[in-house]
């Protein structure tokens, strides 16, 4: 049952995307911004939960919770920073000022600490179990279960809750918001700490379950949460799931089959692919160009 | 008639420049440090002025520039090492494959707008990178070994002929297509510019060029490896670009010139040096958007009153 301990591999690794793809969707949704620096955030994530477990004797939980914490405030630091001001700009010195961001981030962190990977403790305990002759590791089913957990909260804050409700009414037209009495601004800046939050949580179960960090490891996973947020359909918080889900599955199978190296390329033709043939995604609407 | 006399002025003095250089460099007063910054600088021009042709004057917003530089690179590396044929007919193989990979991305990307283009040339560069990085032919990640051909004569003769034809096609007939496209893209398409045509032609003359830059580069140094063409590379380019203004030929050259020779006396901290690069980037985003010149030329601040003229 080789394939079925590899397709549980392949939703540990894209429920982490999944966890980085909805703070992209969720910002892209509500401001149109591709948010370089979100990778960067899922790095800071990664060292504030390696630094609370190895430093502080801190245990998972608790560090997943600081690291959330954390992140959502580093979030709205750089959006109140770096992003507010861009609200009128134009697309492109937006993306550009975002991936300043993202640049500073990952150099200001070699700056105090230098390149050198680090190895993450053990807080978890690893143990086999057996299902259906699969040797599934107690870990991804933790990291599953954190995963379901969070992603069920966020459908909560945002289908149930006032907030939710602002963020989609801004998500939607921003100036008929405004004018109903919401404050756009400070729906954003939640709209971020929520996003960062996902991303810092994504950051800890990312180095729990793969046990190896470093400075750099945001930039690519963060590329790939975005194809995953474009393939679901850029926007939609059901799609970024499934297409974090579907990533992390296609490339655990393609590494399955022998093609390592070719991992990475893998994601990036899904994202041509997509881009090409559906822009929108998969569960995304067609708009209109309006002229 | 005024015009053609300012733009054989500019080639007469250019053609100074590059023999007092080469004067120098034969004198011995340039030293091989002095050299090699200079090589890096034309590489460098190069490969702003052939992102300026796509994002500054398309209005194309491409940031998988390094990869079209990677097949210049790859491409004429195979022409001399493995096929033994001469520098000049390699940087024009690279140059031409680099072009035809241009061709090749830019007809189904440049479908595609805004922020999806960008990630889906990221996403070609990478591509590119990884296809490299699997092919032994090439030396896979260890890289390919490349004797130095490069000099200052053939950086010049690059960083020379790249501004002539764009800074030329910029002033034709499809050069101002391509501007009326940047401004706006359904306005131009409803005054009968064939958009996706101007695109794919912009695309593919930058990728051109940056085939001839990559081609340089890899003759520069004694080794080429896959890990050189990332993003980061890309992002080097497009911040030349961006610094200098956005639809502005002279200001990418100046901003690629600041930048090597700052990036050259910063070699020694590169956490700084990429701090400081990141930090100037936001700042310049934030408090001046269009860059150091916006789209107005340094020949044009010494000329009131009057449209620009052409440049080289």
């Amino acid at each position: 049952m080789e394939w079925l301990q590899q397709l549980v591999n392949g939703i540990s690794l894209g429920s982490i995307y999944a966890l980085i793809a909805l703070g992209y969707t969720m910002v892209y949704g509500i401001i149109k911004l591709i948010n370089f620096a979100h990778g960067d955030v899922f790095m800071l994530g990664a060292f504030i939960g390696f630094y609370a477990i190895a430093r502080w004797d801190l245990g998972f939980f608790p560090a997943l919770i600081i690291a959330m914490l954390l992140c959502a405030i580093i979030g709205v630091i750089i959006e109140r920073v770096a992003y507010k001001r861009l609200r009128n700009a134009t697309r492109i010195a937006a993306l550009i000022t975002a991936i300043g961001v993202s640049l500073l981030i990952e150099n200001t962190v070699i700056y105090f600490r230098g390149a050198s990977p680090e190895a993450y403790p053990e807080v978890l305990s690893n143990k086999s179990i057996s299902i259906f002759g699969a040797n599934i590791s107690s870990q991804s089913i933790m990291i599953l279960g954190v995963t379901i957990v969070l992603m069920i909260l966020l459908q909560f804050i945002v289908h149930k809750t006032k907030i939710g409700k602002a963020m989609r009414a801004v998500s939607h037209d921003p100036d008929a918001a405004r004018l109903m009495g919401i404050n756009v601004d400070n729906t954003i800046s939640a709209t971020f700490a929520i996003g960062s939050a996902l991303a810092g949580a994504a950051g800890v179960i990312f180095g729990v379950y793969y046990t190896r960090i470093d400075p750099l490891m945001g930039v690519l996973p963060g590329l790939k949460a975005f194809v995953a947020a474009v393939l679901g359909g850029i926007g939609s918080i059901p799609g970024a799931m499934v297409g974090g889900l579907v990533l992390g599955v296609v490339e655990t199978v393609v590494s399955a089959l022998g093609y390592s190296l070719w991992r990475d390329a893998a994601a990036f033709v899904i994202l041509i692919l997509i881009l090409i043939l559906k822009p929108s995604g998969i569960f995304g609407k067609n708009t209109r160009e309006k002229v | 008639m005024k015009k053609s006399k300012v733009f054989w002025g500019l080639c007469l003095l250019a053609i100074i420049f590059y023999a007092v250089v080469q004067v120098m460099i034969s004198g011995g007063i340039l030293d091989m440090y002095y050299q090699s910054i200079l090589i890096q600088m034309c590489i460098n021009i190069m490969l702003a002025v052939s992102l300026h042709i796509i994002i500054g004057i398309t209005g194309q917003f491409s940031i998988g520039h390094a990869g079209f530089m990677a097949v210049g690179a790859y491409f004429s590396a195979i022409a001399t090492m493995k096929l033994g044929l001469p520098f000049p007919v390699a940087i024009l193989i690279g140059a031409i494959v680099a072009a035809l990979a241009g061709l090749l991305v830019g007809i189904p990307s440049l479908r595609l707008k805004g922020d999806y283009l960008a990630i889906a040339t990221l996403g070609f560069a990478e591509i590119i990178r990884i296809i490299f990085l699997n092919v032994d032919y090439v030396g896979g990640a260890a890289g390919m070994v490349i004797t130095n051909l490069s000099n200052w004569t053939y950086a010049f003769m690059g960083v020379f002929v790249t501004i002539l034809v764009i800074a030329n096609f910029t002033n034709s007939r499809h050069g101002r297509g391509c501007i009326s496209i940047r401004e706006d893209e359904i306005a131009a398409d409803a005054m009968g510019i064939n958009t996706t045509y101007y695109k794919v032609v912009a695309f593919t003359i930058g990728s051109f060029f940056a085939g001839v830059a990559g081609a340089i580069y890899a003759h520069n140094f004694f080794i080429i490896q896959p890990t050189t063409f990332g993003f980061l590379k890309s992002f080097d380019i497009l911040i030349y670009v961006v610094l200098g203004g956005l639809g502005s030929l002279s200001g990418s050259v100046i901003a690629a010139i600041f930048l090597t020779v700052v990036s050259a006396y910063l070699s020694g901290y590169p956490e700084e040096r990429m701090i400081i690069y990141s930090l100037v980037l936001i700042i310049v985003m934030l408090y001046r958007p269009t860059g150091l010149l916006g789209t107005k030329e340094i020949t044009s601040l010494f000329k009131f009153g009057k449209r620009g003229g052409s440049k080289v």
